[in-house]
């Protein structure tokens, strides 16, 4: 077979793989909407945040060190202890529940009962606020971040595949591991969902947040619990966004790869997170190795948009989502 | 008593219907136009005119354009930067392409291009709504600022990929170019805000503006009150567009003098724009200037205060003026989700009634 042939399907694979991290981020923004019908553009952000805690945490930085240095002309940045990955961990699923409470509290608990649009638009003002918030606390320099976790190519499949194919194939290691995390991330969140006390009373809001206060399910309960699962989902895109190219601004970013996923899979849809996440993932991949050098290059940039926004205009709900009825 | 209507009396639907009904708010009007025209040019000088005052003309321009689209239309726009630079490479290629024609036919012109491409972003809108429809204008801010960046005919195949504002003249002094006189950058900026807002304020309480209230309220029920949603979505983006465009060219030509794309149009002045409007007040052409006003002074504040009084690094300062910004939305979202625009309006209710609470 030519080279060609394979070099697409490893492309395809790539893709594939790239896919599953856009998922991982996309599952947070499905997490939110579905419990609140908020959609959270402040999930890249929040992904950002965990990563940044967490790398902070490990190495013993003093928080807010630039801060205090500049108001009070000390000069410190780290405690002089370093902590393990396990229980750094730990403590920033600590952090980011604390946020969801904040979250909730302060700007969640004034805006029930507004509009979509404008709970949208208060998740960007957050996006904002926690970007700013995580670099004065952590600094705004490019972290690197390890939490042990495998990386670089994996020779075994590429040997094994030179074997059998006459041709390897180059798969980050990392990208195998991010694969196998969502695929148990989508397994708990389902099995959370489906067998849990609180995962029914979340199913509950999800339908029909009038009929579940009525039985004495909490709202705020609820919406608090739901931020601290996307915070944790966040924290899982942002081990394995940050493990992979740094934990920098451009982290935030992903969240605005994140969205085109969600409108070809639909806003309400777990699975439709994860499929358009390797439609999205394989396609634009696909794309710059055909289409690319044809038009300069870069195209990733784009497109996703184009595409979901060409699939929504035959589907405006998504491929997952719920049919929209409107009445006057 | 220092806001009085008693004796202000109308006699006729056109003088019931103005803009300003009241007689001290049409006269403190005049006085800051005449203001705006007639004092500030004379003593304005280069760190003004640069830090705050063509910045805020500018960007007042650009919240009123997206103010049509998302507070009088209801369509939630995120491609403000990428419609910025439609209108910054058209009046690049007006400007390099035809050297003889005044400059300000260029900025009209590129308007026009940029209500061109805003229609053409806007046919979505017709199947895709609220938020759906706010990610699909992502795709014309990535896609747009991508185009310039790599077709090398868009920005003359300049080595840097850079945009340069060349020297154009109006009536003989220089408007663009590096010998412009700041009183010169502001009054031409001026001269179009002010001909674009009286020309917004008009057409948003004409029948065009109700149109597009209607299905911003309501589009189905619009639809059924004899609104047509084709008609009026795709006004809304082609004005709105063209207002953008018309931002965008002035902030390459006047403002900037030379542009690169990703960086003075990428989707932090989506951002920008919108925050504008939304601290500003949605569905107001008031809340547009005041939004504009608030978000270029903040900065410029900020600055002064954080790095000049208290001597903090800049990059601290630019962190924690994301933070106010982020947490200043929040606010009012919550608190008074209609802006600036609505406290305004609050004050002179009060005004109105002073000294007696009610």
């Amino acid at each position: 077979m030519p080279d060609t042939f394979f070099y697409a399907v490893e492309v395809m694979l790539n893709g594939l793989m790239a896919g599953v991290m856009y998922a991982l981020v996309a599952l947070g923004f499905v997490l939110i909407f579905k419990a609140s019908g908020i959609f959270n553009y402040a999930q890249g952000v929040l992904a950002l945040f965990a990563a940044l805690t967490l790398v902070g945490v490990m190495e013993g930085q003093v928080p807010f060190a630039h801060l205090i240095n500049a108001v009070f002309g000390t000069n410190f940045h780290h405690f002089g202890f370093t902590v393990p990955a396990i229980a750094a961990i730990l403590i920033t699923v600590a952090v980011m529940t604390l946020l969801a409470i904040l979250v909730e509290r302060y700007i969640l608990k004034h805006l029930v009962n507004q509009e979509p649009i404008i709970l949208f638009m208060a998740t960007i003002g957050l996006a904002y606020f926690l970007e700013g918030l995580g670099d004065v606390m952590w600094g705004a320099d490019i972290k690197r971040l390890d939490v042990g976790l495998p990386k670089g190519i994996s020779e075994g499949i590429e040997t094994t595949t030179y074997e059998w194919f006459g041709y390897g194939f180059f798969i980050d290691r990392l990208d195998i591991v991010a694969t196998i995390v969502a695929i148990l991330l989508v397994l708990s969140l389902t099995l959370f969902s489906q067998y849990s006390k609180q995962g029914r009373a979340l199913r509950a809001v999800a339908d029909d947040h009038q009929a579940a206060l009525s039985v004495g399910i909490s709202l705020r309960f609820i919406w608090v619990l739901v931020w601290s699962i996307a915070g944790i989902v966040a924290l899982v895109a942002g081990i394995m966004w940050g493990s992979k190219s740094g934990v920098q601004f451009s982290l935030a970013l992903i969240a605005l790869k994140a969205l085109p996923v969600l409108m070809l899979g639909g806003f309400t849809s777990i699975p439709g997170a994860i499929v358009g996440g390797l439609i999205i993932g394989m396609g634009e991949k696909l794309f710059e190795f055909f289409i690319g050098p044809l038009v300069g290059g870069a195209t990733e940039n784009w497109f996703a948009y184009v595409l979901a926004l060409i699939f929504l205009v035959f589907r405006p709900q998504g491929l997952f989502g719920e049919r929209i009825i409107e009445r006057v | 008593m220092l806001y009085r209507e008693a004796g202000d009396f109308k006699t006729s639907y056109v003088a019931d219907s103005q803009t300003f009904p009241i007689k001290f708010d049409r006269i403190r009007y005049y006085i800051i136009v005449a203001i705006a025209f007639g004092v500030v040019p004379f003593f304005i000088n280069d760190y003004w005119a640069n830090a705050v005052f063509v910045p805020f003309l500018i960007y007042a321009i650009a919240a009123i354009g997206l103010n049509i689209l998302t507070g009088y239309c209801g369509q939630v726009s995120l491609g403000t930067g990428g419609f910025m630079a439609v209108g910054a490479y058209a009046c690049y290629k007006l400007m390099t392409g035809m050297p003889d024609v005044p400059i300000i036919v260029h900025v009209i012109l590129a308007g026009f291009i940029t209500a061109g491409v805003g229609v053409l972003f806007g046919l979505p809108s017709l199947r895709i709504k609220g938020f759906y429809l706010a990610v699909a204008t992502l795709a014309a801010q990535f896609f747009l600022v991508w185009l310039f960046n790599k077709v090398p005919w868009f920005y003359n195949y300049s080595a840097s990929g850079q945009i340069t504002a060349p020297e154009r003249t109006l009536f003989g002094i220089a408007v663009t170019g590096a010998n412009t006189p700041a009183w010169a950058k502001y009054l031409f900026c001026l001269v179009i805000l002010f001909a674009l807002a009286w020309l917004a304020r008009n057409l948003t309480r004409g029948s065009v503006g109700r149109r597009w209230m209607a299905i911003r309220d309501m589009d189905i029920a619009a639809e059924i009150i004899g609104v047509n949603p084709l008609s009026a979505k795709l006004s809304a983006f082609a004005v709105s567009s063209f207002y953008i465009g018309i931002a965008g060219a002035l902030f390459f030509s006047v403002y900037l003098g030379a542009v690169e794309v990703g960086e003075a149009f990428g989707i932090q002045k989506s951002f920008l724009v919108l925050f504008m409007i939304i601290i500003g007040g949605l569905g107001s052409i008031f809340g547009s200037f005041a939004g504009a006003a608030f978000l270029v002074l903040l900065p410029v504040f900020l600055k002064n205060f954080l790095v000049g009084q208290l001597g903090w690094a800049t990059d601290l300062a630019a962190h924690i003026e994301l933070m106010i910004v982020g947490g200043l939305i929040i606010f009012f979202l919550i608190v008074e989700p209609h802006g600036l625009n609505q406290l305004w309006r609050v004050a002179k209710e009060k005004l109105r009634l002073w000294p007696f609470p009610h």
